[in-house]
């Protein structure tokens, strides 16, 4: 490192690491600049002129948002001098902004109001017309506002730098610029709505929350966004027990501000009008009646203590969007209580064999963060950008700001094309396409390879003999579909597997069906179905048997069970989930439907009912049970109590078990479908029925398409 | 979208002039001789103009609502060009200005019913020391009085306007 | 042609070929010294013609008036990249027509300017940035180019050099801003003429991110003379530090508007009395902007000052493009203030705040000032205002509405308020469209 400058700012001596903005610079130093267009990793603009400073020794005042400090500099922020040119800019800010905060949606969290509370003049001089535009639509999701609009371009920059979208540019000149689509009078992008959060005023608005309620009548929760596997924080603004909105202002977890469509906009799932509310159970007339709770699982409890007293055949489906607590606590349940190892769930990466690949590396995980850091990374067969969103971000800031190099294999055109070294390769001929990169990616200090369900089975030991033969320090990342799928694998509800990777054979037992092997027997006694839907894809063959569905609504699987019981959203419970890099979150309870139940506790009250001892059931407790007894998720636990994101490394030793390749299928989700639960989200079928809302690069065709390996237009999972 | 011979031949001209990879250079030129042909900016003409210049149609729609000489809506066949800056308002351009637009019945930007003239009030057109001076189309006219501001839009009407820098 | 009878008080040296039959082809040009200085240049290194320039005290006559020599000297060499050459012929400044005149009268003389600058640097690509107004001029300079390429002047191996250099016209669109460098750069590139962030300066990183010359068209006139009579023999011609001559472009209320090539450092009162045959009606004067509608006025008892960019420094205004706009006592200030701060808020580009809004709110004040709606603090709040944006703003077209706004206040002060006197009497205005 190169020595520190040493200048002083405000009368005080501080140093600063050479080329830091002066900006930056203050705000180590405890000073605010103000600024409105300056914003962290996007491109630099000084367009606001909010950031003046005086700097001694130059005659006119200096923009500290692209200046860097210099050795010996002398710099005052709060001089006469400086207010008078803040206040005067504010003054111009304000002639054609109206002056209706107490109506204006962003009242109370607009940057231009705080900006003029503390920078700005009491009174106002401007006597004349304002210019006035109306509002307009440009999707479901996004209003724009041009009178409010204060030209900071910051939801340009994070559209186009961040995302690569560059749906937003600028139109018209002046004083009547404004901000406009990319179709004219309407957006065709990610829908991921960056732009109305970024945006300091009230001039981007969402059709979700605007209007609803005020800021500050709200409660936040951080939590984890349900969708899919990349496990952004969202922050829940809930009211009266009703989610609100969904955002991530506070920069806070793994994705910084990123979320996309389902992590901003796809949590009204939640307050669909069909979320069950009451247990249902199958009355003797066929019908599904609402009954009490303590009906409910009396009536499972006598069923399986009968079945499991005649030694009947059990089989449990469970989630890839429950907790870690609840998967660990359902096959601990399954294998002990029901005695049966016929566990498994929808899995949509082959996880277990890359563990097993891994079984003597160090360090050969990689973690979210390390998507932002390494020197290069490759992405085999996934589309990042419709499939795993924030990863897509992730490695683009990667390359953004520290030109990391990114390879991509695909087998279409994919984002990454308009920046990474990318090659077409069919599905089945990836190898091929590697080996073509093997000079260039030998030639990397480091690399993390990234990928997908193409990639199972034998193909997945040979990815890690290609990334030996490499001579470079490789991680890795195994791509699956939904919130908790790593969870669900590293918990164990996997047939041959306990938690933490462990055969089942060491426990004594023999692994049981997988999730196929489960809906075809037709000599099950029992199902045990936990917030997946599978019927939706293929009936359960054993016509008989007595069917437990635990989920949110009333599915194809549901509409086939015995009994129903009304599942929490993973909104409305506490507890961890593992992201797609090995990374544990905690989930924070937000909003409540009344009547429903954690799967966690529908769980423990089963086992109480059925006088079995699980020990641990509730959150805390199970996830302290985890710690100790899975490999690998001995996490600091102080680092996922106060929000932040734990590494896990389940790799010790070998994993015997049999990868079965055709059991792992990815989900096929693209940007807009969050499986069953993007069926009950209003705001993503809008968003997919609206014009030019499917986004698609006009000089390229889709990547995701009918008949492609990424598409199993069957997978219907929730 | 094809145009005619000459201005297709006047885009690979275009086209070729800029560096490798640098096509993007081309919107503003392509789009104004465009335009010059087609009357106005369609949209037709901006995704071909996007597509020839490897660019997206939103960086064209950027760029036309930029430039002042760009615009979507048909002028007339002959635009007339009012200069009102400091040197023509010094000498009587903002009078020239509101006698054309008295005479001529049309108002900033408006097109005349038959679609033969339309008039605006321009930003200095560099004739200052000619003043006041209006452009019809791309023609240059200097010390232009009321009458022969009168003179001209007859000669317009009547189809004898020929080519000529006064 | 010329729209002006010339002056015999007139120096013309770069303006001598303008009444020449046929001025503009390459035969007139090269009976008449043309394409000497490139072959004289060919000879020469770089820093040797760097360093004429230096002695030539040659200014840009664009506005900003930075030494050309100097303005050259930044620019790398040999670093692999390529470097271009760009003419800045987008002459907008409000009073000024002078590189209308150079291209239509005398395209080659450009043309070799560009071949010398290119030299230089050994740039290999040259673009002479017109405004789309000037289409004509866009014809006339591609058959210029046309007829250099066809004798060898343009192409691969000038003059036997082993060099290669094209050149190509490039227009635009309508936007006064563009006339600024870097946004200039910006509309060369495609993009929508918002100015780059400097530093980098185009010296270094210019056009497509490589080195780049970038010159006004009266700037890159001036170099083939300099390089054919010596850069002593042309800094002789005007004052200390304010070499040569320029094309000042006379408008308004003299009996003789024209442009006139005269030395730097000619005095304003000749210009007026003697080149332009004095005030028109025998009026008496009341002001002069002296270097386009960006330039602070001159009250008539400042007017005795020669023109050049130091004395006009001095003076707290500027010789910027060399646009005079000469006004009798019957002006009203009010109304040249109001059409000048329309100018800018119309050409504003927008990107930032204190020009944006500073232009358009200024734009309204004056205007309903004018239109006899004022009020005594409307004054003050004018001058305050144009203070307000003054240095604050990202490029130099916030100073250059600001500057203009504020002398008029300053130094009419009297004009603005007597309009508040007699509001209700005002004149009625024409209704004019700019909005």
């Amino acid at each position: 490192m190169a020595d520190p400058v040493n200048f002083t700012i405000d009368g005080r001596q501080v140093q600063a690491s050479p080329g830091t903005l002066l900006i930056n610079a203050a705000k180590q130093a405890g000073i605010e600049i103000p600024a409105f267009c300056y914003y962290d990793g996007l491109s630099l603009q000084a367009a606001c002129r909010m950031c003046l400073v005086e700097v001694e020794k130059t005659p006119k005042l200096q923009v500290a948002c692209t200046l860097p400090v210099a050795e010996g500099m002398v710099v005052h922020t709060d001089s006469a001098q400086v207010r008078q040119a803040r206040k005067g800019t504010l003054e111009f800010l304000l002639t054609n902004h109206p002056l209706d905060c107490p109506v204006c949606d962003k009242g109370g969290e607009c940057e231009l109001q705080d900006m003029v509370f503390r920078y700005g003049a009491g009174e106002s001089r401007f006597v004349e017309a304002k210019i006035h535009v109306d509002e307009k639509q440009w999707s479901p999701i996004v209003f724009y506002d041009a009178p409010r609009c204060i030209l900071c371009y910051r939801c340009v920059r994070i559209c186009g730098e961040g995302l690569g979208v560059n749906a937003l540019g600028i139109g018209n000149r002046g004083a009547v610029s404004e901000i406009v689509p990319n179709r004219g009078d309407h957006l065709e992008c990610d829908e991921c709505g960056a732009c109305i959060d970024i945006c300091p005023v009230g001039a981007l608005t969402s059709g979700t929350y605007r209007y609803k309620t005020r800021p500050w009548e709200m409660e936040h929760v951080g939590t984890i966004c349900t969708h899919c596997s990349n496990g952004c924080k969202t922050t829940l603004g809930v009211r009266n027990g009703h989610i609100i909105r969904a955002n991530n202002r506070d920069r806070s977890g793994l994705n910084g501000e990123f979320l996309c469509v389902k992590g901003r906009y796809a949590f009204d799932f939640n307050e669909h009008p069909e979320r069950l509310t009451a247990p249902l159970v199958r009355a003797t007339n066929g019908e599904l009646r609402p009954v009490s709770w303590a009906q409910a699982l009396a009536t499972v409890a006598k069923k399986f203590t009968e079945l499991r007293a005649r030694n009947g055949k059990f089989a449990v489906l469970g989630s890839n969007h429950t907790t870690n607590e609840e998967n660990y606590l359902l096959q601990k349940f399954a294998r002990q209580v029901l005695r049966t190892s016929n566990i498994d769930h929808h899995r949509t990466g082959d996880v277990a064999t890359l563990m097993d690949a891994l079984h003597d590396r160090q360090n050969a995980l990689a973690t979210t963060s390390d998507l932002y850091n390494s020197k290069a990374a490759l992405v085999i067969g996934s589309d990042l950008a419709q499939e795993q969103p924030f990863i897509a971000f992730q490695l683009r800031a990667n390359w953004r700001h520290h030109k990391a190099h990114v390879y991509a294999v695909t087998p279409g055109p994919v984002r990454e094309d308009n920046y990474a070294t990318t090659l077409n390769a069919e599905p089945g001929r990836e190898f091929e396409a590697l080996e073509s990169l093997r000079e260039k990616l030998a030639a990397e200090p480091e690399l993390i390879i990234v990928f997908g369900a193409a990639i199972k089975g034998q193909a997945v030991a040979r990815l890690v003999e290609f990334g030996d033969s490499l001579n470079i320090p490789v991680k890795y990342v195994c791509l699956v579909d939904y919130s908790n799928s790593r969870g669900a694998s590293d918990m164990g509800v996997v047939p041959g597997l306990l938690p933490g990777y462990h055969s089942v054979q060491d426990a004594g037992l023999e692994p049981g069906l997988n999730y196929d092997q489960i809906l075809a027997a037709t000599d099950l006694d029992a199902v045990w179905v936990v917030g997946t839907n599978p019927v939706a894809r293929q009936p359960i063959a054993a016509t008989n048997a007595f069917v437990l569905v635990q989920d949110l609504f009333l599915t194809e699987t549901a509409r086939r069970a015995d009994v129903v019981l009304p599942a929490a959203s993973a909104y409305e419970k506490n507890g961890t989930v593992t992201n797609v890099c090995g990374d544990v979150q905690k989930l924070s309870r937000g909003p409540k439907t009344m009547g429903a139940k954690s799967d966690l506790e529908i769980i423990a009250l089963l086992a109480k009912e059925m006088r079995e001892d699980l020990r641990a059931t509730s959150p805390e407790a199970v996830f302290q049970e985890i710690r100790k007894s899975v490999r690998g998720y001995d996490v600091p636990f102080a680092v996922v109590e106060t929000g932040g994101a734990a590494h896990t490394v389940p790799l010790n030793g070998r994993v015997a078990f049999e990868s079965e390749p055709e059991a792992i299928r990815s989900a096929g989700n693209t940007l807009f479908t969050s499986g069953t639960l993007g069926r009950f989200s209003k705001m993503l079928n809008a968003v997919i029925e609206s014009p030019g809302a499917l986004y698609e690069d006009p000089h390229k065709r889709s990547f995701v398409r009918p008949g492609s390996v990424q598409v199993e237009t069957v997978t219907q999972e929730k | 979208m094809t145009f005619s011979p000459g201005l297709e031949e006047r885009f690979q001209k275009l086209l070729n002039s800029y560096p490798p990879g640098r096509q993007r250079s081309a919107v503003v030129p392509m789009l104004l001789y465009a335009q010059d042909e087609l009357g106005a900016v369609t949209q037709e003409l901006v995704e071909e103009v996007a597509r020839r210049c490897g660019v997206t149609p939103l960086q064209v729609d950027e760029v036309i609502g930029y430039y002042s000489m760009l615009h979507r809506k048909p002028l007339g066949k002959y635009h007339v060009q009012v200069c009102t800056n400091i040197a023509c308002q010094a000498v009587g351009g903002e009078e020239l200005y509101s006698h054309a637009s008295r005479t001529l019945k049309l108002g900033n930007k408006e097109v005349s019913r038959d679609g033969l003239i339309s008039l605006e009030e321009v930003e200095c057109i560099g004739a200052c020391s000619w003043a006041p001076a209006i452009q019809v189309n791309y023609d240059f006219h200097h010390f232009v009085t009321p009458e022969r501001f009168d003179q001209l839009m007859a000669a317009l009407r009547d189809g004898t306007y020929g080519r000529k820098a006064s | 042609m010329r729209y002006n009878e010339p002056s015999p008080l007139e120096q013309m040296v770069i303006s001598y070929r303008f009444d020449l039959p046929n001025s503009t082809s390459i035969d007139t040009y090269l009976a008449n010294d043309g394409y000497v200085a490139i072959q004289k240049a060919i000879g020469l290194t770089p820093e040797a013609i760097i360093d004429e320039l230096k002695a030539s005290s040659l200014r840009g006559r664009g506005g900003a008036g930075f030494p050309t020599g100097m303005k050259w000297s930044f620019v790398p060499r040999n670093t692999g990249k390529p470097s271009y050459v760009i003419c800045n012929s987008d002459e907008s400044e409000p009073g000024t027509c002078k590189d209308r005149l150079l291209m239509e009268n005398d395209p080659h003389q450009l043309i070799e300017g560009m071949l010398i600058a290119g030299w230089t640097i050994k740039s290999n690509k040259g673009y002479v940035v017109i405004r789309g107004e000037y289409r004509y001029l866009i014809e006339i300079v591609d058959r210029a180019i046309a007829e250099a390429y066809a004798r060898g002047y343009l192409g691969k191996n000038i003059l036997g050099s082993g060099w290669d250099f094209d050149l190509y016209t490039h227009s635009g669109a309508g936007a006064y801003e563009c006339g600024e460098e870097t946004a200039l750069l910006e509309s060369l590139e495609g993009k929508r003429g918002v100015p780059r962030l400097k530093p980098p300066f185009p010296a270094v990183v210019g056009a497509f991110q490589s080195p780049t010359i970038l010159n006004n068209t009266e700037t890159l006139s001036s170099i083939p003379v300099i390089l054919r009579k010596g850069g002593a023999w042309y800094a002789e011609l005007g004052l200390p530090k304010n070499g040569g001559t320029r094309l000042m472009c006379v408008s308004g209320h003299v009996n003789k508007p024209g442009v006139y090539e005269l030395p730097m450092g000619f005095p304003l009162m000749r210009l007026i009395n003697e080149v332009c045959g004095g005030m028109r009606n025998g009026k008496k004067l009341k002001a002069v902007i002296p270097g386009g509608s960006s330039s602070p006025v001159l009250k008539a008892e400042e007017c005795d000052i020669p023109l050049d960019y130091d004395s006009l420094a001095k003076a707290k205004t500027m010789a910027g493009s060399g646009g005079l706009v000469v006004l009798d006592e019957d002006t009203d200030i009010v109304a040249v203030a109001l059409r000048t701060i329309k100018f800018y808020a119309h050409e504003s580009c927008g990107w930032c705040i204190p020009c944006r809004e500073g232009t358009a709110w200024l734009k309204k004040i004056i205007g309903r000032f004018h239109d006899g709606g004022g009020q005594q603090s409307d004054i003050d709040l004018i001058a305050e205002l144009a203070n307000n944006m003054l240095g604050r703003t990202f490029c130099p077209l916030g100073d250059a509405a600001a500057m203009p706004t504020a002398a008029f206040v300053a130094k009419f002060r009297d004009e603005f308020e007597s309009r508040l006197n007699h509001s209700r009497t005002a004149q009625a205005v024409p209704e004019l469209a700019i909005v």
